[in-house]
């Protein structure tokens, strides 16, 4: 027994489970500590947002001083800050963010119901950016100055560029309401048809033919990120001496690209993919808002509107704490995938 | 190398997914298709689809306030009186009749025989003095409709169809209590109104429709209710569609994916003029805006709070600056002409109520006779040519705009440009709404773009008026223009106790000339209401009033109940749209398997040549 543990003590730092156990929990550690911080802000942040939560509630709309009071009472808003915040401390540890002003609902479960649609957007839009971005990355910087590549990263960069909300209306408008003679092909706004016959199938595909547009939108601004990335790191490993040694051992081109220079220029591209993938949720917000998505992002921009605290609070940590989850595993997948990191 | 075999797949990879989902959805089309036109889910008939732009808060009607949600409660729930379609006159909805006591304090309302809730159940008296008593007694309940029952006493019920209700003091608005009637037998077992989201479809009610199905920020679906004791409405069901965009409403409606929409802009407004089959409908707004001129801002304590700038608590320099606003101009150029030149507090939809000045109290635009009006005031130029008060400091206003309103900025531009030939200087302020309200609150501006929208009982906006609605030392209160004039509140006051309605018409008229007078808030204008539907599909909408009217969020349920469906929209057939939905994906996938394939072929045709 003794010898074991002696073995397990002397080899471990070197290759057992232990540095490696270490290594993850002091990133998820990090990561915690981060997600607390980012609820503390977000409490404190958005109580510095001047104005009575109650009168905007109730701008318009015929109310006694009275119920103001009733109302400021019922969030909470009657008391010290410091007491605001040991609550929401305290319902925070609970998983309870709180109720939403203007749906008079818990934010947590509004959160919930928008994750699915976001997660299905955001989530088709990256699987698609990728994989068209990394190939036309590799076209591009294979022939590097050539006529694809020019085209590519004009096009790519343009449309990168372009207001999200304005590409939007123009698809929307293109193909969704039709031009002259042509017929609108997609609905112009939500996740699905009142009227779809039952079943599961029947609904796959109407979710899928709303899906398209607000798709197609998201696609074309974030994709051509992941091509200026992987056309830039290809372009470093083009003048590595190992492709030179790939080539005079005689690989046909083709094959030099795609098992010696591609693999190797694919490691920055997956940090991308996963602090993207934070990031794109609060991306959404626009193309959401065009296609009246019923997801995170809209559900962000109905709080901001109002604006509705606990509700913008709760959306801000689920943001905000996408982008510290996608950073951690970002850097755990990397040290899988780079021997480098690993060894380091 | 470790992935060079999961490179090489990636094309292939994406090809078999696609053909897999090929695979899975073709078959499957096939199956499902012809069911598609005959089995509707929500079993045949007309659905009259409209478009809004705001989430319903609650459907809960103790809760709910956005007007969005107001407007459904008005077709789910009843009322015991309502406004009617011709002229906002109040007509009896739930209660048949009702009188009052010689000292007005005691209100008799008997209540309809026949009227069934949703579920079979009577709607009684119990019902009424139930819903009531709890907005009395339960501050959750009284969070949407608490002020129509502030001034109550008591409310009883002392047999099925009579409900006598006691207020403190005499209340000319009890004709017009529109607070949503909910059922005993469903509401008693709620404990806690606070929470409850009431979605347990379908909503039990007594309106026109009843609520069948509800997706938060998706839509909220309608039926026509069968048994409403006016009549079932023609149209089958209603469906409110949520749009974030107002221009992906309009898109939807050219397409014919809704068929109406509201709240359009005067530019969307005049884009579809000449569409075929789309009317437009332009109606009365119940919108004024103003601009609230600081008339040296107190709380109700009568301590003097604020910024305000001393030289607009002189009704002079007030009334001077409000000869130099050119309305015809900013209703030409602010809001596309679509809307009313404004004088008085009330806008001339409620056409008992509206008021303009007679000619020897009109103020016409002439910035000569505002120059002379401020030069015999004492406010005499600097050397700088801006005017100077009597303590020697500057005519320099700030003016607050809410910053996400392209009307406010607008205004702006315009009132400086003109003040600015008065020798006052003007600083536009755009901040977030929730800014301006904090700042009017707290009295901290000199000029701030206002508006509200007024009920067909004008009692509220009145008070907003008041002294009573300044701010009370410890926060709290409702102020517009921080106005506290003895004269306009004794008019206030006297209008509410005043039972006789062209007696109660003179008072409010005369209260508005008052508020005119003391030139604190300056009635800019009131936008039409711009909507637009299918006329291929529906007809007969009834608008509200009945001379240019509006057609959508109404007070009542007349354009909804009273919209027909057109022969078209009988007989088209409703799964048309998703089928060729469905082949539009179809092809569209089938159209990524085609290039991925030709893609891979070609890698693999040329990677063969090379070699």
């Amino acid at each position: 027994m003794t010898d074991t543990r002696d073995e397990l003590e002397t080899r471990g730092p070197a290759s057992g489970p232990p540095p490696l156990l270490r290594f993850v929990a002091a990133k998820v550690g990090g990561g915690v500590v981060s997600l607390f911080l980012v609820a503390v802000l977000g409490f404190f942040l958005f109580r510095v947002l001047p104005g009575d939560p109650a009168r905007t509630m109730t701008r318009s709309t015929p109310v006694s001083a009275e119920q103001l009071a009733a109302l400021r009472h019922r969030f909470g808003l009657d008391q010290p800050l410091y007491l605001q915040f040991r609550d929401f401390l305290l319902n925070l540890l609970h998983g309870d963010l709180g109720t939403s002003y203007i749906y008079n609902r818990p934010v947590a479960e509004l959160i919930v119901e928008r994750i699915g649609p976001t997660v299905l957007l955001v989530g088709t839009a990256t699987v698609l950016a990728v994989l068209v971005g990394l190939w036309m990355g590799t076209r591009a910087a294979w022939r590097q100055g050539g006529v694809v590549d020019r085209w590519f990263t004009s096009v790519g960069l343009t449309l990168w560029s372009v207001p999200t909300f304005w590409l939007g209306l123009l698809l929307l408008m293109a193909f969704g309401v039709g031009v002259g003679p042509l017929p609108g092909l997609f609905p112009v706004a939500g996740m699905s048809s009142p009227d779809v016959p039952a079943g599961v199938v029947a609904r796959v595909l109407d979710v899928a033919h709303h899906l398209v547009l607000p798709c197609v939108t998201l696609v074309a601004v974030i994709y051509a990120q992941f091509m200026m990335v992987m056309r830039t790191s290809l372009l470093e490993e083009m003048g590595a001496e190992y492709l030179t040694t790939a080539r005079a051992k005689g690989l046909r081109e083709d094959l030099v690209r795609r098992r010696h220079a591609v693999p190797n220029a694919l490691l920055p591209t997956v940090t991308l993919i996963f602090l993207h993938l934070g990031l794109v949720v609060a991306g959404a917000i626009t193309v959401e808002t065009v296609f009246s998505w019923p997801g995170l992002g809209l559900l962000t921009y109905e709080a901001l509107r109002v604006p509705d605290l606990p509700l913008l609070q709760g959306t801000f940590i689920v943001l905000a704490g996408s982008v510290i989850v996608m950073n951690v595993l970002a850097e755990l997948i990397y040290r899988f995938l780079d021997p480098r990191v690993r060894d380091s | 190398m470790r992935s060079s075999g999961a490179r090489r797949a990636a094309p292939r990879a994406l090809l078999l997914i696609l053909t897999l989902l090929l695979a899975a959805l073709v078959p499957a089309l096939g199956k499902h298709e012809p069911a598609t036109a005959a089995d509707s889910p929500n079993g045949g008939g007309v659905t009259l689809r409209v478009g809004i732009q705001q989430e319903f808060d609650s459907l809960n009607p103790f809760l709910g306030f956005s007007l969005a949600s107001t407007d459904v409660f008005r077709l789910i729930y009843p009322t015991l009186t309502t406004y009617s379609a011709e002229d906002f006159s109040v007509v009896p909805e739930l209660a048949t009749d009702w009188k009052s006591s010689e000292d007005k304090l005691t209100w008799t309302f008997h209540i309809r025989q026949g009227v069934n809730w949703s579920d079979g159940r009577p709607v009684t008296a119990h019902d009424v003095a139930y819903t009531f008593k709890r907005m009395m007694n339960d501050p959750a309940a009284a969070t949407a409709n608490g002020n129509y029952v502030d001034n109550f006493s008591s409310v009883s019920a002392p047999d099925d169809r009579t409900v006598v209700i006691r207020t403190e003091s005499p209340q000319a608005t009890m004709r017009s209590i529109a607070a949503p009637i909910v059922p005993r037998h469903v509401w008693s077992r709620i404990d806690n109104v606070a929470e409850f989201a009431n979605q347990r479809m379908p909503v039990v009610g007594s309106g026109p429709f009843v609520a069948t199905e509800y997706r938060p920020q998706q839509y909220l679906t309608l039926r026509a209710n069968e048994d409403f004791w006016r009549g079932a409405p023609t149209i089958d069901r209603l469906r409110f569609v949520n749009f974030e965009n107002s221009d992906a409403a309009v898109q939807a409606l050219r397409k014919g994916d809704i068929d109406v929409v509201r709240d359009l802009t005067p530019t969307q407004f005049d884009a579809l003029r000449g569409t075929d089959d789309i009317h437009r409908v332009r109606g009365k707004g119940r919108r004024f805006f103003e601009i609230v001129l600081n008339p040296g801002a107190a709380n109700s304590a009568g301590d003097p709070i604020g910024t305000g700038h001393p030289a607009l608590r002189d009704a002079r320099v007030r009334r001077a600056i409000d000869r130099a606003i050119d309305r015809e101009r900013l209703v030409e150029r602010v809001l596309g002409g679509y809307g009313t030149v404004g004088a008085g507090y009330l806008p001339p939809i409620f056409e008992d109520y509206y008021w303009t000045p007679p000619p020897e109290t009109r103020r016409p635009f002439s910035i000569e006779a505002a120059n002379r009006a401020l030069n015999e005031a004492g406010y005499p130029r600097g050397p700088d040519g801006v005017r100077r008060g009597p303590s020697g400091r500057a005519l320099d206003f700030e003016f607050v705009l809410h910053g996400d309103s392209p009307t406010d900025a607008l205004v702006g531009k315009f009132v400086k440009e003109w003040l600015s030939r008065l020798g006052i200087r003007v600083r536009p302020q755009p901040v977030s709404d929730n800014q301006v309200n904090q700042r009017t609150t707290a009295g901290d501006f000199d000029m701030v773009v206002s508006g509200w929208s007024v009920n067909p009982d004008p009692d509220y906006v009145l008070r907003l008026q008041t002294c009573g609605a300044r701010p009370k030392p410890g926060g709290g209160g409702l102020p517009d223009s921080f106005l506290c004039d003895r004269r306009y509140d004794e008019l206030y006051a006297r209008q509410l106790a005043e039972f006789d309605h062209s007696k109660r018409v003179d008072l409010i008229r005369e209260a508005q000339h008052r508020f005119h007078r003391m030139a604190t808030g300056l009635i800019l204008f009131y936008p039409n209401t711009l909507e637009a539907y299918r006329s291929d599909r529906f007809e007969g909408f009834e608008s509200q009033p009945s001379e240019d009217g509006v057609i959508t969020a109404q007070q009542g349920y007349w354009g909804y109940y009273g919209a027909r469906p057109t022969e078209q929209a009988r007989t088209a057939s409703g799964g048309a749209g998703y089928r060729s939905a469905a082949f539009v994906v179809v092809g569209v996938l089938l159209l990524g398997a085609i290039v991925v394939a030709s893609v891979a072929a070609r890698r693999r045709h040329t990677a063969e040549h090379r070699e």
